[in-house]
C-alpha cells in the first residue's frame, strides 16, 4: 500500500521534471531535468520491485543508476566542447 | 517479543519512505518553480541525496537481511555516488560557460 503512494510520488516528480525539461530556458535546465529524471527511474523501478514482489527489477535499477551517470557525463563533455569552440557564453 | 520487533521496524520503514516521498516532491516542485539555476540545482540534488537515502533505507528495512537488501544497498551507493558528481559536473560546466548566478532578486525586491 504504502509503495503504491511512493511510487505516486516519484511519478508526480518525474513529470514536474519533464515539464522542466520541455520549458528549461538553458541547455543546463534541460539537462538538470533529465539527469533527475534518470535517478527518479532508478528508484522508480526499486520501488515496483516491491509494489510487484518481482525481485529482478533490482538489477534493472542497478542497470539504469549506471547508465544515466555515463550518459550525462558524455552530454556535459559534448556541450562544453561545443560551448568552447563557438566562443558562445549564453549557454543557449 | 519477535512481533513487537518487526512491527517496530515496519514503522521505522514506513517513516523512512514517507520521508523519501516528501523530500521527492519537494524536489520536484522546486525544480519547476526556482526562478535561477542554481537554485534549481540545488532543489534537485535534494532528491538525489536525502530522497535516496531515505526511501532506499525504508526498502532496506523491508527487505530484511536477504540479497534484495544487498543490490538495494548496491543502488544507493551507487546513486549517492553519482548523484552529487553528476551536480557538479553541471554546475562546473554551466559557471565555466559563462552563466552568471542571479544573486540580485532579494536587493530589487527590497529596494
Amino acid at each position: 500500500m504504502i509503495f503504491a503512494g511512493v511510487s505516486c510520488a516519484i511519478l508526480v516528480t518525474m513529470v514536474l521534471a519533464i515539464a522542466r525539461a520541455i520549458k528549461g530556458p538553458t541547455v543546463y535546465d534541460r539537462l538538470l531535468a533529465v539527469n533527475m529524471f534518470g535517478t527518479k527511474t532508478a528508484l522508480l523501478l526499486a520501488v515496483i520491485a516491491f509494489l510487484f514482489g518481482r525481485a529482478d527489477f533490482l538489477d534493472l535499477a542497478l542497470a539504469y543508476a549506471l547508465i544515466n551517470l555515463v550518459g550525462v557525463l558524455a552530454v556535459l563533455e559534448f556541450f562544453q566542447n561545443r560551448i568552447d569552440a563557438n566562443g558562445d557564453a549564453s549557454g543557449d | 517479543m519477535i512481533e513487537g520487533l518487526h512491527l517496530f521496524v515496519d514503522i521505522v520503514s514506513w517513516i523512512l519512505l514517507i520521508i523519501g516521498s516528501i523530500c521527492v516532491l519537494i524536489g520536484g516542485i522546486g525544480v519547476l518553480r526556482m526562478p535561477d539555476f542554481y537554485s534549481r540545482l540545488h532543489a534537485a540534488s535534494l532528491t538525489d541525496t536525502m530522497a535516496t537515502l531515505a526511501l532506499l533505507s525504508g526498502m532496506i528495512l523491508q527487505a530484511g537481511f536477504s540479497l534484495a537488501a544487498a543490490k538495494l544497498f548496491a543502488i544507493m551507493l551507487f546513486l549517492l555516488l553519482t548523484g552529487p558528481t553528476a551536480t557538479y559536473a553541471l554546475a562546473n560546466s554551466a559557471l565555466l560557460s559563462g552563466y552568471k548566478p542571479k544573486t540580485d532578486v532579494l536587493e530589487k525586491k527590497v529596494s
